[in-house]
């Protein structure tokens, strides 16, 4: 009985140690799955996943405090992304979030602009250009259609205008093969 | 001498094939073979438990506990394995987060995984001595290794496939490991 | 010379007879021309003209946006009608920028003279060609003063001139070869000596007879050794990397341009437009367009670029009664125009009136049985069935890893298929949305940079103002027990009172008598006020 007792402490003990050498010998240094995450969330900062962007919001997800459904801009193809990266099933995205629409830019209607630059401070990119008491405007190409300068417009000056398709953005479909209306 | 190791390898990867055969280790055959990546890493993880593993239960069994604590034997021996388990964890997690992170809860459940467990405890029966041992272990979690890969790449094929409504998911993937497990048994009598 | 074998191919029906019979035809000027500024590879041309303006034949009117773009001239002379979005032939069927050029029918041509390319540097060559509008006529439309500069990481030893025109129906290049092979082979001698290749060979299909003897006579007329080379027909041995198998045997890596092998490979028509530009100073505003099909008379002509392509087919006897539509290039890799009112561009080498007895319509698409006769006739030895599989379950990052990006959607694979399954549409599916998302994780990864550069410099701007109210505090603290500060209050407050006394309000002096009356009636009034209060 005593020698089956030293036996197993003696392991307990020895396999502790080993442990515990381990364990400070690989430690992790950092999160390299935030930047893993964050990398295939849109960057729109957008917020509407209630966290203040998209590297927060990265980070709520390596740490398990988010689920992966909750980035709209980012839609189904992002959060199958997120479900193959992490090894989870892909899940509906959550409405409360909202709802993803199509990619669109936000557009200063600019004789109602009065200058208060009240967008600009919210844009979380810098996208929008201006000064006090002169007109704003919108780089286009830098705007990710987040909508946060929509709120703070004193004025609702501001529009979300979607991205038409151009010849430089349009894309192949997916082969369909027609049905012919057979005449009666 | 050399022959019978040769003999060992074959047999455990091919013949006596832990999953598809002895029907061990099922859990994470199912569970971990969506995706290729990560069955080949809980292969590679597998494989470095079990090797190591039966080695060590085999010096355990014989020079600790001997005839007389062999009651101790499924007792330690899951001791030992955790340990190693936890201590392969620590290592991916350093080296691989993203296979960590794949891998999930099936890695620090390569402890109960009953093949893990089951081939030292063969060990034992068959009375192999230490180079037969590691070489049991190191075949047996080879044929793990290759049939969850295998399976993995016809899973990730099935996603894409036409499955008829019922079938779709797990169900036809037990189909699959079935008819898998039946061309395993083609293997029967190729060493006699 | 000995040649080489590329793999797979196939060989569909030729249909080239029908358009080789009558030598190349010149239309009448049209009275419209539209010219769009996406005719080419690369960036959108930039305006250099203005609505009203008046232009001369071969005026520049949309210069090169960056490296990779080429120019847009006039080809003839008239007025700048409009610049406004017009329907373009391009696959998708939607409008793009284009300007219309109202004809004045004088066809007055601007200044233009040879350039003396020997007596100039090179890059200074190059630049003309850019600004000339040189372009790949091959179909592929990439410009050519990139593949014409010459690198010295990577020296071009063989320049091959591709005449083989694999495609069926088309036969533009051939009939170019036949009638102005002398020019040709002038601009093939530009282009030698521009890159420095050790020796160019000019590569025809055998079911060109009559152009490759037309080739051989012009060749032996030159100085220069150029060999001409016939190649067995086989599509599509007309394709770049195809062809340079077949002449060199050297096989253009995976990814890489064919400069990495030291070949660098031109359209014949190219080198005819280079020519043109250099020895005539004559930009690229015309070419040779195969209209063919369903025409009354199918042949060759040399169409002004901005021709709307249903005049064009009107001047080739207008459509058959069963004619359904036209389609732009060959019947391989071409696509159906969404109409006959688009024009003519750099890129139209050829327009056949489809019918449905030419172009059988789509049999609905059976399974895939994995029968792997798109592998065996692949040219670029690709897994076609494994490609189709992953684009069609939407798993690009498996097709991208498959080499998807190496396919030239030649459609052999879609050709041979016994299931009838429209494999290159599932490629180029495949290739713009994984093109569409690669755009946009670049997009995100500004996004991002801006973003955190945002983030830092709030934080900055933070740390700043806490460090300025310290300093502030710190000064305020210094100072609070000082005389000279309570000095200083002290003075201001008198000078403020000073100021207040010497100051008498302005209106009430000289005031009448109403106005005295009322202002007393005021004062009682806020008085009472005052009390309530």
């Amino acid at each position: 009985m005593m020698t089956a007792l030293l036996v197993m402490i003696g392991l307990a003990l020895l396999l502790g140690i080993v442990l515990g050498y381990s364990a400070l010998k690989f430690k992790v240094e950092g999160d390299p799955l935030v930047d893993k995450i964050d990398a295939i969330l849109p960057q729109t900062q957008c917020g509407q996943c209630g966290f203040p962007g998209c590297k927060p919001y990265a980070t709520a997800i390596a740490h398990g405090e988010a689920d992966i459904n909750q980035c709209p801009p980012g839609g189904e193809p992002g959060m199958r992304a997120l479900a193959d990266l992490l090894g989870v099933e892909p899940k509906p995205l959550n409405a409360e979030c909202g709802t993803p629409k199509p990619k669109s830019v936000a557009v200063i209607v600019e004789n109602l602009c009065i200058g208060c630059t009240l967008c600009i401070q919210a844009c979380p990119v810098d996208a929008i250009l201006g000064a006090a008491k002169q007109m704003h405007t919108v780089i286009a190409s830098e705007c990710t259609g987040c909508e946060l300068c929509l709120p703070p417009c004193p004025v609702d000056c501001i529009s979300m205008v979607p991205i038409p398709e151009k010849v430089d953005n349009w894309k192949w479909r997916y082969p369909v093969i027609e049905i012919k209306s057979l005449a009666v | 001498m050399l022959e019978s190791y040769i003999l060992i390898l074959l047999g455990t990867v091919f013949v006596n094939n832990i999953v598809l055969v002895k029907i061990l280790g099922l859990c994470p055959f199912m569970g971990v073979s969506k995706k290729l990546e990560a069955s080949i890493g809980m292969g590679a993880a597998t494989t470095f438990v079990l090797t190591i593993g039966s080695g060590s239960s085999y010096l355990i069994n014989q020079y600790l506990l001997g005839p007389d604590l062999f009651y101790l034997r499924t007792l330690s021996f899951i001791v030992v394995i955790a340990g190693i388990v936890q201590f392969t964890e620590i290592v991916v997690e350093k080296t691989s987060p993203v296979l960590y992170q794949l891998l999930g809860i099936y890695l620090p459940l390569i402890t109960t995984n009953c093949a893990v467990l089951g081939i030292p405890l063969l060990n034992v029966q068959g009375n192999h001595n230490f180079m037969q041992s590691l070489l049991f272990g190191f075949g047996g979690s080879v044929g793990f290794s290759l049939v969850l890969v295998l399976f993995a790449s016809m899973r990730e094929r099935m996603e894409a496939a036409d499955v008829p409504g019922p079938f779709k998911g797990s169900a036809i993937a037990m189909v699959t490991a079935g008819l898998m497990s039946l061309a395993f048994m083609g293997f029967a009598g190729l060493i006699r | 010379m000995s040649l080489f074998k590329f793999h797979g191919g196939v060989h569909p029906p030729e249909h080239k007879l029908k358009s080789t019979a009558a030598p190349i035809r010149s239309v009448t000027m049209p009275l419209r021309l539209v010219l769009p500024l996406r005719q080419h590879v690369g960036n959108v041309a930039k305006l250099m003209v203005a609505v009203g303006d008046h232009v001369l034949k071969g005026q520049l009117l949309a210069a090169p946006d960056g490296m990779i773009s080429a120019a847009v001239h006039a080809p003839t002379s008239g007025t700048i009608a409009a610049i406004e979005e017009r329907l373009i032939p391009h696959a998708s069927g939607l409008p793009d920028l284009c300007i219309t050029l109202n004809a004045d029918g004088e066809d007055r041509w601007g200044d233009h003279q040879p350039l003396d390319y020997q007596a100039q540097e090179k890059s200074a060559v190059l630049d003309a060609l850019r600004l000339a509008g040189v372009v790949g006529l091959g179909g592929a439309t990439f410009p050519s003063h990139v593949k014409l500069r010459a690198d010295d990481a990577h020296p071009v030893l063989t320049l091959i001139i591709n005449g083989a025109e694999c495609e069926p129906y088309i036969t533009c290049d051939d009939l170019l070869m036949r009638e102005r092979a002398l020019e040709i082979v002038r601009g093939i001698e530009i282009m030698q000596y521009l890159l420095g290749a050790k020796h160019a060979i000019i590569g025809i299909e055998d079911n060109k007879p009559e152009a490759a003897a037309a080739m051989r006579l012009a060749c032996s007329q030159n100085s220069i050794s150029i060999t001409v080379a016939t190649v067995p027909t086989l599509y599509p041995g007309g394709g770049a990397k195809q062809l340079i198998k077949v002449l060199t045997g050297l096989e253009v890596p995976s990814g890489k341009l064919p400069t990495t092998i030291g070949v660098q490979c031109f359209n014949v028509a190219t080198a005819y437009t280079v020519h043109r530009f250099i020895d005539h100073g004559e930009p690229v505003i015309s070419r040779v367009v195969t209209v063919t099909g369903r025409v009354a008379q199918p042949g060759n002509y040399e169409v002004p670029l901005g021709m709307e392509i249903f005049d064009l087919v009107q001047a080739a006897g207008g459509t058959a009664d069963d004619s359904n539509g036209l389609v732009m290039g060959g019947p391989m890799m071409g696509f159906n125009l969404p109409s006959g009112h688009v024009p003519v561009v750099k890129g139209t080498n050829c327009i056949i009136a489809s019918a449905p007895a030419l172009f059988a319509p789509q049999p609905p698409a059976m399974p895939c049985i994995r029968c792997a006769r798109c592998a065996e006739v692949c040219p670029v030895n690709l897994q076609p069935q494994e490609l189709y599989w992953f684009a069609r379950a939407d798993n690009f990052e498996k097709a991208r890893s498959y080499d998807l990006f190496d396919c030239i959607e030649c459609g052999c694979c879609s050709y041979v298929c016994p299931s009838r399954i429209p494999l290159v549409q599932y490629y180029r599916y495949a290739k713009s949305e994984i093109l569409a998302s690669d755009k946009a994780r670049q997009a995100a990864n500004v996004a991002r940079e801006r973003n955190e550069l945002r983030l830092a410099r709030i934080a900055r701007e933070k740390e700043e103002r806490a460090a300025k109210h310290a300093e502030r505090a710190v000064g305020a603290r210094a100072e609070a027990g000082g005389d000279a500060k309570q000095a200083a209050i002290a003075a201001a407050m008198a000078r403020a009172e000073a100021q207040k006394a010497e100051i008498v309000p302005q209106n009430v002096t000289d005031l009448s008598p109403l106005v005295a009356t009322e202002i007393k009636a005021i004062d009682a009034r806020r008085g009472k006020v005052d009390d309530r209060d």
